[in-house]
């Protein structure tokens, strides 16, 4: 399995950069200054939050299998390793349930750990830790044990790596009273909210995508201030509108931008709320979203049944149901195992036109598609 | 039975070692206990239970040989040393041995206490009680600071009363009620208190033992890194027989090992599983020689004997508070009663019952103490009558305690009141009350 990691972080298009190049101005230097004009990956953001961080609060420590001296499977603790030693940047033998449980163990005596699992699909051997230990200690101790903690990692379905390697956990784990689920989509949201998963209290599952880390994001001034960090349970409205709203989070925030793209030119006017925070989940942005509108989209990578959509779909049902002009349309990640054949794999996860369809067919503009399966 | 005669200090057997041109025996900071030795005979360990199984005849002569043999192996030389100065003397004072003494009664008469409110339908769900493991919760707790951490299973009461939690707090919470040391919300396999660093019991097989190890992980953090000196703190792991052979056992003996924590895995092997035999279960019984196998030191001891225990505990914390790193004690010991009291407990021989049963651990301390002129039996009745006062009291704070409110559901989920997060100022977010309306521009 770590071969295959390994091959595709060195395949994986844009290498690591080195610190000094981290922040890069877009455009030519007199310009430099504007807060809009520098550009960062979701790789150094999550880099820089995690520096800041451990930098701040000799508690904070980073632990996981590759952290150290590999600097990461994916390069996210590049540099960490040589700046705070060994005793900081853990490299864990491959036993998740073992380093999980350490790490929930150190987070009941004070320490802040943050967690890395190599991918998210790694952490089914930590569950019990994750849910069990981490999740409910401060209910059943009746708030004597707190748990600050954070889970991290990559998130969701890769590319070509099969079912075991690609899944998205967040209707899993925001099921969990207990826990709070972060899913980053740009380099803002990974600096800002795994800032705000390390300050806080009580345990964070933070899911990354794989697919993301590359990708670069133009970045303001005020979040790259080492104090910048993110609310938890607050949705942000990415770009705003008054036909459909398309709910999204992680890798799918950028398809759901695209489909607006199209919509907007075909005369339909999409809001699209990057979701942030699965749990809490900010219910109130989402419903005051719907009762403008008055049409909802959900988009997920996830498995449909029980998943985030079906839960975005039960909120509005019960508080905004006077207020929906067309049935709900869910976009799911198809309801099996993740297939390996590329074409297989494409359809088996949401797709741009799949917004774009689905929000027309919510706005009337398309026939409702025939009742498959 | 055997018992008064098995506290003679030599009958610390004490195996070859390997390597003899050590001069580790005047290094008592190098290497207390053997990491690399191992016993010369196999015949020490209860490996003669396997007999018991397979010839039930001759069981109980060869058991009761093998367990006066067998108090504890893979002990360096510097424990033999010690041993032979100490030949004349008493293995415990008499202000420890009546310490010791009604901390055994306290967690003896709690469990029964416990059984009979239980039968009454005053506690309810998964009930699983102590008795005849004793010696192991008061061997090894009694040694402890405050500061030191304990992680227990879901056989948790009495390691909790050893800790120092008061007997009200844990009857409180068995009754489900809102003096209790949870409040109610943990129950009989959760008990918790920060105070005491009772850090938990867990209802999973293997689940604290990580813990645990990351709690003695903190304490190495903060000497090492955040430069807190005297953090000499000590994490006992409690658990028993069948979690073994659970994989988080052998992934944490590797990393407690490897970073040289300061943790001790205390291993009660009560032989049974629920109903399964940990000879049926396990390839080779003898769990104590799992340590060098990850390069810590095993110990095998008669955990019917809490002054062997407290003997070989003593050397363990003292070990790990050093920083010399973890080791594996198992205690060999037996419930009296069954896994919980929902447990029929069929499939245990009525005889090998009653052979435990006559090595009360209890009973023996007593027997020493007595025999040795440190308490009179006068001394030892006004203990246990303290104690039936104690869980009087206890149960009648339970009883007229109230129930958690209804408004108590709802709280402790987070320790962050709303669950929103902290904002730049360092305050929780949802103190500030436009944050929970509208979309917070960020």
């Amino acid at each position: 399995m770590f071969g295959i990691i390994r091959q595709k972080v060195s395949a994986g298009g844009s290498p690591p950069l080195a610190f000094g190049q981290m922040i890069r101005p877009a455009v030519s230097a007199w310009r430099g200054y504007s807060a809009a004009a520098k550009q960062m990956t979701v790789r150094e953001a999550l880099n820089t939050a995690l520096d800041e961080e451990m930098s701040a609060d000799p508690k904070v420590f980073l632990m996981g299998e590759e952290v150290g001296e590999y600097q990461g499977a994916y390069k996210i603790s590049k540099g960490l390793l040589d700046k705070y030693g060994p005793e900081r940047v853990l490299d864990t033998p491959i036993t998740e349930a073992g380093f999980t449980g350490i790490g929930v163990g150190a987070a009941y005596h004070g320490l802040k750990p943050v967690v890395e699992f190599m991918t998210f699909n790694f952490s089914m051997q930590a569950m019990d830790h994750i849910i069990n230990s981490a999740a409910k200690s401060n209910y059943m101790s009746a708030g004597q044990i707190s748990v600050p903690i954070v889970f991290r990692g990559p998130n969701g379905a890769a590319a070509g790596v099969g079912a075991q390697h690609s899944q998205c956990y967040a209707a899993w784990y925001a099921s969990c009273p207990g826990l709070k689920v972060l899913a980053p989509y740009s380099s803002e949201d990974a600096r800002g909210l795994l800032k705000a998963a390390i300050r806080d209290p009580d345990p964070v599952v933070f899911l990354e995508n794989e697919l993301l880390y590359g990708e670069v994001f133009p970045i303001s001034a005020e979040v790259l201030d080492s104090s910048f960090c993110l609310p938890i349970g607050k949705a942000k409205i990415e770009r705003e509108g008054k036909d459909v709203t398309i709910t999204a989070f992680s890798k799918m925030v950028g398809y759901a931008l695209k489909a607006a793209e199209i919509l907007a030119k075909e005369g339909i006017s999409a809001e699209v709320i990057n979701l942030r925070s699965i749990r809490p989940l900010d219910r109130h942005a989402i419903n005051a979203s719907v009762r403008k509108t008055n049409r909802l989209v959900t988009v997920e990578e996830g498995f449909p049944q029980h998943g985030v959509g079906a839960e975005i779909c039960a909120s509005v049902v019960e508080e905004s149901f006077g207020y929906l002009d067309a049935p709900v349309e869910r976009i799911c990640g198809a309801d099996v195992p993740m297939p390996y054949a590329a074409n297989l794999e494409r359809i088996a996860l949401p797709q741009v036109e799949d917004i774009v369809r689905a929000s027309k067919r919510a706005c009337y503009r398309s026939v409702p598609m025939a009742a498959t399966a | 039975m055997a018992a008064a005669s098995a506290f003679s200090a030599t009958k610390f057997t004490q195996p070859l070692p390997l390597n003899t041109t050590t001069s580790r025996s005047h290094d008592k900071h190098q290497s207390f206990f053997d990491p690399l030795k191992t016993t010369s005979s196999s015949s020490s360990f209860l490996g003669s239970t396997r007999k018991l199984r397979l010839n039930s005849a001759s069981k109980f002569n060869h058991l009761a040989n093998s367990n006066r043999r067998s108090a504890v192996v893979a002990v360096s030389d510097v424990v033999k040393e010690k041993k032979v100065k100490s030949t004349t003397n008493l293995l415990i004072t008499k202000e420890e041995g009546l310490k010791v003494y009604e901390d055994m009664i306290l967690g003896r008469s709690f469990e029964d206490m416990c059984a009979q409110m239980y039968y009454r339908g005053k506690m309810f769900g998964f009930v699983h009680l102590y008795n005849g493991q004793e010696a192991v919760s008061s061997g090894f707790i009694k040694l402890l600071k405050q500061e030191d951490s304990v992680v227990s299973t879901y056989r948790d009461h009495v390691h909790a009363l050893s800790k120092g939690v008061p007997a009200r707090a844990v009857m409180s919470e068995l009754f489900g009620k809102t003096t209790g040391c949870c409040r109610g919300q943990g129950g009989s396999m959760h008990m918790f208190s920060k105070e005491h660093n009772l850090l938990g019991g867990f209802a999973f097989i293997g689940e604290g033992i990580p813990v645990a190890t990351g709690a003695a992980f903190s304490s190495k953090y903060r000497r090492e890194v955040l430069k807190q000196a005297d953090c000499d703190h000590v994490t006992l792991a409690f658990f028993g027989d069948g979690t073994c052979n659970n994989g988080q056992f052998f992934e944490c003996l590797n990393m407690a090992a490897l970073w040289k924590l300061p943790i001790v895995f205390v291993v009660e092997n009560n032989l049974w599983a629920i109903g399964m035999s940990h000879l049926r279960a396990t390839s080779d019984p003898e769990i104590w020689k799992k340590g060098p196998a990850f390069g810590m030191p095993g110990v095998h001891v008669d955990g019917m004997d809490v002054l062997k225990v407290r003997e070989v505990a003593k050397e363990a914390i003292g070990r790990a508070r050093r920083g010399e790193g973890p080791t594996l004690v198992e205690c060999e010991t037996y419930r009296f009663r069954g896994h919980s009291l929902a447990d029929p407990d069929e499939l245990r021989d009525p005889a090998e019952k009653a052979h435990y049963a006559a090595r009360d651990p209890i009973t023996a301390l007593k027997k020493y103490m007595i025999e040795n002129s440190l308490a009179s039996e006068a001394e030892l009745k006004a203990i246990e009558k303290k104690i039936d006062e104690v869980l009087e009291d206890a149960v009648e704070f339970a009883e007229e305690s109230p129930l958690p409110s209804r408004s108590q559901l709802l709280e402790n989920v987070f320790a962050d009141p709303r669950g929103f997060g902290i904002g730049p100022d360092g305050q929780y977010r949802c103190e500030d009350p436009k944050f929970t309306e509208g979309t917070a521009h960020v």
